[in-house]
């Protein structure tokens, strides 16, 4: 049975959908209430993510947002847009396979910090330098959640936490020059106590083709005592109120290595000089998605790869 | 004549070149229409080390590489060394006398020396060696030199006229010197005036892939199982399939079950180490319920283990991989032609069951060759996609969709995403109906046990589908030799030399290792004929399978897990302990070192 696939989703389409009403907010919801603790940071990323969807004026089904395991990582069942709850770390990974498999997606990973920078470290650097298009926002608590406080690959130095009750002496992650570096050609930080700000930065990298991180500060209101809402919102400052120049390499790996009194949040760095990977694949060059194209091999093509064993 | 049988080994170095001469012999053979079986022994080393391919053709089907050397081309001392004690008589051993001298051989071997610097005078570089023991094997065994000419012509056509005569001058002086010095075996090389193809394991594996509509294919390189990302990657803009060569094998597992989420037939392959990495995958695409295949082509382990060497060691690792219960199917190829044909029926039923598939093949297989008719090379294969909403424009049943709808036989129908109107979340924690995780608030036992049996009455319907074994060969006889996977063509052959030893016996080999068909398997192994399971590992892993799905105990067993296939004799030897009594458990010594 290989159907025409653009065929088959014309037919999908219930009547009328091509003049879609305009998605809202409540078009959204998930199917169930989010289960966070009340407080948590990552209400803030839901909201902004919704909005997001909303301003730029995307359909449901356009949309998938995939996660890996953790707090964070349950925001897919929050949100009525196509969504993949995988495994711990790997969403990047599934994502890269759905994006190539279907380029007309608009793909959002979601995550926290010790599924995408710890365990996931290998998927998210690879992810970076392919630049693969999809937006990756990182909902950074500095803390495992689910697991009920341990230290994670952003702790601060010194950070007492189950795990590390003498205080943690490992070097945090810094995914903000860590990314620029990897290759990640749209490089944010968010803050979820700035929900509109966050709208901003969501919307700047879906827009964008190719690889963005959005890392968002996400206090951890059970667990993580030392980096709280007061924490970020003494120190976050905006970036785009520094007159900060999002091309400029230097001046992007400088602000991203700021940490202390200030905290800079907003767009590090941008580049949309370099194609994405589906982009540069040729085999998606024309065609249509690869996942709605007929299957089969045509009987010339079959008889030289029958030739070419003789 | 009844049977023209020839086996050729050429052994040397890594780096000698032996891989063109062999493919130049493969590809006359299949040009006649011979049949051709090739087994290449090799290190995990890129230059140095010991190799040594072997070639085996006849008019009739040939089902393993044999156990006999007819024609040794010694690249080096070493395999002089090393092989000469295996010739018998009326065999012939080719070498390059400036450098190799042979030691004692048996009455009867014909021991055909050329030297280079005579025949060759002038041209540097080891290969001529190659180059004059070609064609001098050719005449040896009557292939005309027109035939060697027209080879030399298409095998350096990029070098030049230069280059091409010079080899051609080589050639000749090689052939004409074997004309007038060595004894020609007694039958000419035959000319069937068929044509037959041949491919490898691997080569099998991705083109049944690409019949099966694979779109989307990773792997990370990984011996034996890189022959297959090799011939995707040459083909992929042809058949228009992304492949991708990815960071490590959980990327490949992921990345593959994202693509085959989104819609895609997806493929990936790897050996046991990357398999060991993917398993926590494997589980969720099956919790998910994502169609995805993946190809474990086994090497000797454990860990890195013996990378270039062959076994069957990893059936318990792919039944047991990831954590839980879960619904899979493994299926193990017999031999290379199936290989290609395995693929696109395994793609039919995990798309039917959405689920994970595994196909367990192995070094024998991937890596060996093999001669096919090419009418048994059929790319117009069936193909079903099960249930897919946005594939075929089929609405979700009545009221409003539900992924994981409840159903009799396990299935429900699954919506592609980007489909107006089904939105849905899948997941890897447990879930519900609608993909609602059953672990948010409470994780209620009743819906637990009602989505887990759901899935897992998907193995009922698969076993449906799948055939079950049969025997192979005389329905009474004294022993069945029970095999699964790659031992197919070594135990048939072994069959009939067991038969011309007056002893009858029969095959089951089990292709399809899970869902099991226990049922089938226990009238067939009950008849009354000893049992004797062949298999190339330690521990007799298909023997506890078989023990554990029916309670059957065999009365022997045969087992080799040096790192190298079977040959035929290993299997007579073995079953001709077993019968006497003086063993159980029969262990095999591989004569050729490698």
């Amino acid at each position: 049975m290989s159907v025409s696939p653009t065929e088959g989703r014309r037919e999908a389409r219930p009547a009328g959908a091509g003049a879609a009403a305009r998605t809202t907010v409540k078009d959204l919801k998930g199917r169930v209430e989010p289960d966070w603790c009340p407080g948590c940071g990552d209400f803030g990323v839901l909201s902004a993510l919704k909005q997001a969807i909303v301003e730029l004026g995307l359909q449901p089904h356009e949309v998938m947002v995939i996660s890996g395991i953790g707090c964070s990582s349950n925001l897919p069942g929050f949100i009525n847009t196509y969504g993949m709850h995988t495994l711990h770390g790997r969403a990047l990974a599934v994502a890269t396979g759905a994006q190539l498999a279907n380029h007309e997606l608009k793909i959002v990973v979601t995550g926290g910090d010790g599924d995408g920078y710890g365990i996931g470290g290998n998927h998210f650097l690879h992810t970076m330098r392919r630049n693969v298009d999809l937006t990756y926002i990182v909902m950074n608590n500095q803390i495992y959640g689910l697991t009920t406080g341990q230290v994670s690959p952003t702790s601060v130095k010194g950070m007492k936490t189950k795990s590390t009750p003498e205080g943690s002496i490992e070097n945090p992650i810094n995914p903000i020059p860590l990314a620029i570096a990897a290759g990640a050609t749209y490089v944010a930080r968010g803050y979820t106590g700035q929900v509109k700000h966050l709208v901003e930065l969501i919307k700047g990298g879906i827009r964008h083709r190719g690889f963005a991180l959005i890392d968002a500060f996400s206090p951890c209101v059970t667990f993580n005592h030392d980096n709280t809402h007061d924490f970020f919102k003494q120190r976050t400052v905006k970036l785009e109120d520094r007159g900060h120049d999002p091309t400029n390499f230097a001046a992007a790996m400088e602000q991203g290595y700021r940490w202390g009194d200030e905290i800079p949040i907003g767009l590090f760095w941008k580049r949309e000089d370099i194609p994405s990977l589906d982009e540069l694949e040729p085999v998606l060059a024309e065609g249509g998605p690869l996942a709605r194209r007929p299957l089969g091999v045509p009987p010339d093509v079959a008889r030289s790869l029958i030739r070419d064993l003789m | 004549m009844s049977r023209y049988d020839l086996s050729i080994g050429i052994g040397g170095a890594a780096g000698q070149g032996i891989a063109t001469p062999g493919d130049i012999l493969a590809r006359l053979f299949v040009r006649r229409g011979l049949h051709l079986s090739a087994y290449n022994a090799y290190q995990s080393i890129i230059r140095g080390g010991h190799i040594f391919l072997t070639l085996r053709t006849s008019d009739e089907p040939v089902l393993s590489f044999g156990d006999k050397i007819d024609v040794l081309i010694a690249l080096n001392q070493d395999t002089m060394d090393r092989h000469l004690r295996l010739m018998r008589s009326g065999s012939a051993v080719l070498y390059n006398a400036d450098k190799i001298k042979p030691g004692n051989a048996e009455p009867g071997v014909q021991l055909c020396h050329f030297s280079v610097k005579e025949l060759a005078p002038g041209v540097k570089g080891d290969l001529v060696q190659n180059t004059i023991a070609l064609s001098a094997l050719l005449r040896l065994i009557g292939v005309e030199f027109k035939v060697l000419e027209e080879i030399i012509n298409v095998q350096f056509r990029r070098k030049g006229p230069t280059v091409i005569e010079e080899n051609l001058a080589v050639a000749r002086a090689g052939y004409e010197y074997a004309g007038s010095r060595f004894q020609p075996f007694p039958w000419p090389l035959p000319d069937t005036g068929k044509r037959l193809a041949f491919f490898e394991g691997n080569q099998a594996l991705a083109m049944g892939g690409a019949a099966a509509g694979v779109r989307f294919y990773c792997a990370y390189p990984m011996s034996p199982s890189s022959g297959v990302l090799h011939w995707m990657a040459r083909h992929a803009r042809q058949l228009g399939i992304v492949v991708r060569q990815v960071e490590d094998e959980i990327s490949v597992i992921n990345m593959a079950i994202g693509a085959a989420h989104a819609g895609c037939r997806a493929m990936c392959a790897t050996s046991g180490g990357g398999f060991a990495l993917m398993s926590e995958a494997l589980g969720s695409a099956a919790m998910m319920e994502i169609p995805v295949v993946c190809i474990n082509v086994q090497r000797a382990g454990p860990a890195t283990g013996v990378p270039t060497k062959t076994e069957q060691g990893d059936l318990w690792q792919v039944m047991g991989a990831g954590q839980g219960d879960y619904p899979r199917i493994i299926v193990a190829p017999t031999n290379i032609p199936d290989c290609f044909k395995t693929v696109p029926r395994l793609f039919n039923l995990v798309d039917r069951f959405q689920c994970p598939g595994i196909i367990l093949s192995d070094l024998l297989l991937s890596e060996g060759r093999a001669s096919v008719d090419p009418a048994e090379l059929d790319f117009n294969v069936p193909i079903d996609r099960g249930e897919v909403i946005g594939l075929n424009g089929a609405l979700a049943p009545d009221g409003g969709y539900k992924r994981y709808r409840l159903t009799e036989s396990g299935v429900s129908p699954r919506a592609l995403p980007g489909t107006p109107g089904y939105m849905h979340t899948v997941a890897t924690d447990e879930h519900d109906e609608d993909g609602v995780l059953i672990s948010d608030e409470y994780t209620n036992p009743h819906k637990r046990r009602a989505m887990h049996e759901k899935r897992m009455r998907k193995m009922q319907g698969i076993l449906a589908e799948i055939e079950p074994p049969k025997l192979f060969g005389p329905e009474e006889a004294q022993v069945t030799l029970v095999g699964w996977g790659s031992t197919e063509g070594v135990i048939r052959e072994a069959m009939q030399r067991l038969a011309a030893d007056g002893i009858a016996a029969n095959n089951l080999q089990v292709k399809w290792l899970v869902p099991f068909h226990g049922e089938a398997v226990t009238r067939l192994l009950t008849k009354g004929a000893k049992t004797i399971i062949v298999e190339n590992n330690y521990s007799g892993q298909f023997a506890r399978y078989l023990r554990s799905e029916t309670g059957l105990a065999a009365d022997g067993h045969i087992r080799k897990y040096d790192g190298e296939p079977f040959m035929p004799h290993h299997i007579v030897d073995g079953v001709k302990a077993i019968l006497s009594g003086a063993q159980r458990v029969y262990v095999p010594v591989h004569e050729i070192m490698v």
